[in-house]
């Protein structure tokens, strides 16, 4: 019964036993149940052919043969999810970061301003389909509008079915709703800065605003830059919504399909879950390993 | 005291800083003007497009502003939604519904769990950390066919569960939860034991108060992705009785409708847009705050 009150740092870890797995309890279970048992269970389908009507039956790495050998729409959606991830990721990662630091020039008020202006897109979700209006196919759409005003073009454009241009304007739209999450990691990041490392960094010789974000701020936003990534990554190739909603399901001739969308075609539509899951782990896998290198790059880049 | 009134900043358009030259000032203001203008014009012109009468939106040339402002796209909408069978309170009702409880108990499931991940000792702390990062990459729309699969099994596809339970889980919350926490001084935590507080006192009484800021960010993500994404034509497979759909999968039906129901649509795109923007704004600067302790080391 002493032993109970007792306070000292063992007596507390052994008192606290039990409580953290009950804290992280009711959250791990869900998340064992829908990410662990899923990915588990991609990985084990993606050997199978599985239907959702009868069990699965075992037919071992067929889906990935088929995936890389046989499937003629698998390579058009894998170039167009890496020319999607490849322009947006980077594309969209650099211009978060610079348009965070523009930004931060500004004083306070217009400061949030702006970066309420530039997260908006983001955060009104699907509303990127008025693109669907900007980009209209007939003489109404305002882009079209414009350009044959100019002279540009003399006949509309279908610029959201052309198999030429419908990849470009999605990528367009997609950049302009990609400033999430990131975006206001960066924001944080350079209004957290320390404003005395730049007047040392004056101090020692830094002539100018380029100098200053390369030496002083660069190293020391590391973590953001580094989380800022991964969150990249994980939008840049999941990619997929945009597209179904802008340029239809699947697109013409799978001209801007990704493998996400390809993926719930597969799945959803043929109920093909076998291969379905193959795909959804052929995704992982490349996230992942994206995510590897970059960390590795970025670790490289602030032990500098 | 004193020494903070002579610290503080004068307000100026641009700060006045060290290594800042006039004609870069200039620049970098024209700059983030330009690119302002192309985030904020189509949102705009989704705004304005709202209050345009029919004919008006398919004027050639295009305008920007309504000429003859109406509110028949509101009318129309609600018509629209109710020729689908459901009245278009139903959509709003079921938006709510889902995205405050999938709000609410994902705050409460993940600092809970935040709290020994970030401060407790136990077995298996630094795997698990790990695991949270990693699972950052796990996005809900990559996920999609796999919890389908599972959710399937369980029986509670085309419920809300399906809606809620995936947003209960999501990661990106308890990263952000576990980063703010950790910032928590020991030493606030060590008094409360001395005094004799439990691990769940301390994190309930002592440990929530002091990270407002991050509750409310994780508050304003989850609501937005579950009120904006989780209704989209994606989520049709896990959710396709139109009885429980959202708002924001009714918004996808209208647009696929056709020029006829441009004005409807842009309608609804400005319902859609409102709570999540109205939310952010309130909320902004603890949002930052929260921000940046979001580093990955």
């Amino acid at each position: 019964m002493a032993k109970k009150k007792a306070r000292s740092p063992l007596a507390r870890r052994i008192r606290q036993g039990s409580v953290p797995y009950l804290m992280m309890g009711p959250y791990m279970i869900l998340f064992f149940i829908l990410t662990v048992i899923p990915v588990v269970t991609a990985i084990a389908l993606s050997f199978t052919y599985f239907n959702m009507l009868s069990p699965p039956t075992f037919v071992g790495i067929m889906n990935y043969e088929r995936m890389f050998l046989d499937d003629e729409t698998f390579p058009i959606v894998l170039k167009n999810t890496l020319l999607f991830a490849l322009v947006i990721g980077p594309v969209s990662y650099l211009l978060s970061f610079f348009s965070a630091w523009l930004i931060n020039e500004f004083g306070r008020g217009l400061r949030t301003m702006l970066t309420f202006f530039f997260y908006a897109p983001a955060l009104s979700g699907n509303l990127y389909v008025i693109w669907n209006y900007l980009f209209a196919g007939d003489r109404y759409g305002i882009v079209n509008s414009l350009l044959l005003n100019t002279g540009v073009i003399d006949a509309p454009k279908q610029w959201l079915s052309d198999t030429s241009t419908m990849l470009w304007v999605l990528i367009i739209i997609h950049l302009w709703s990609s400033f999430g999450v990131g975006f206001l990691t960066f924001i944080a990041g350079f209004q957290n800065m320390d404003r005395s490392l730049s007047e040392a960094g004056a101090i020692d010789g830094i002539k100018n605003r380029w100098q200053e974000l390369w030496y002083v701020t660069l190293p020391s936003m590391a973590p953001m830059l580094l989380f800022s990534a991964v969150m990249q990554i994980a939008s840049a190739f999941g990619v997929g919504s945009t597209v179904q909603a802008l340029a239809g399901f699947p697109t013409t001739q799978y001209a801007a399909d990704t493998l996400l969308t390809y993926m719930l075609d597969v799945g959803t539509v043929r109920f093909e879950m076998g291969y379905a899951s193959a795909i959804a782990v052929f995704l992982f896998l490349m996230m992942i390993f994206t995510n590897f290198v970059i960390t590795h790059l970025l670790r490289h880049f602030s032990a500098d | 005291m004193a020494r903070e009134k002579i610290q503080k900043p004068k307000k100026h358009l641009i700060h006045l800083r060290v290594n800042r030259s006039l004609g870069g000032n200039i620049a970098i203001f024209s700059i983030v003007f330009l690119f302002a203008a192309f985030m904020v014009l189509p949102l705009l012109y989704a705004v304005f497009s709202a209050f345009k009468p029919l004919d008006e939106i398919y004027i050639f040339p295009p305008r920007f502003f309504p000429k003859r402002p109406t509110r028949d796209n509101f009318v129309q909408l609600k018509l629209l939604a109710d020729s689908f069978w459901i009245p278009l309170s139903k959509y709003i009702f079921n938006s709510v519904f889902v995205s405050v409880v999938a709000t609410v108990g994902h705050l409460l499931l993940s600092s809970m769990a935040a709290y020994p991940l970030a401060k407790l000792h136990f077995a298996g702390k630094k795997t698990l950390n790990s695991v949270v990062k990693l699972s950052l990459l796990f996005t809900s729309a990559a996920m999609l066919i796999p919890q389908y699969i599972v959710m399937a099994e369980l029986n509670i596809v085309n419920t809300y569960w399906a809606y809620i339970l995936p947003a209960l889980q999501s990661a990106l919350g308890l990263y952000l939860m576990i980063n703010f926490m950790s910032m928590v001084p020991e030493s606030m935590l060590e008094a409360a034991r001395i005094d004799g507080a439990g691990e769940w006192r301390i994190w309930w009484s002592i440990v929530m108060p002091n990270i407002k800021p991050a509750w409310l960010t994780v508050m304003v993500f989850t609501f937005q992705s579950v009120w904006n994404t989780t209704g989209t034509t994606q989520m049709s497979t896990l959710v396709y009785d139109e009885k429980i759909k959202m708002v924001s999968s009714l918004l996808s039906q209208v647009v696929a409708g056709g020029t006829a129901r441009a004005g409807a649509g842009a309608a609804l795109g400005l319902l859609l847009m409102l709570p999540p923007v109205l939310i952010f704004l309130f909320s902004q600067s603890k949002i930052i705050e929260t921000m940046s302790a979001s580093g990955m080391k």
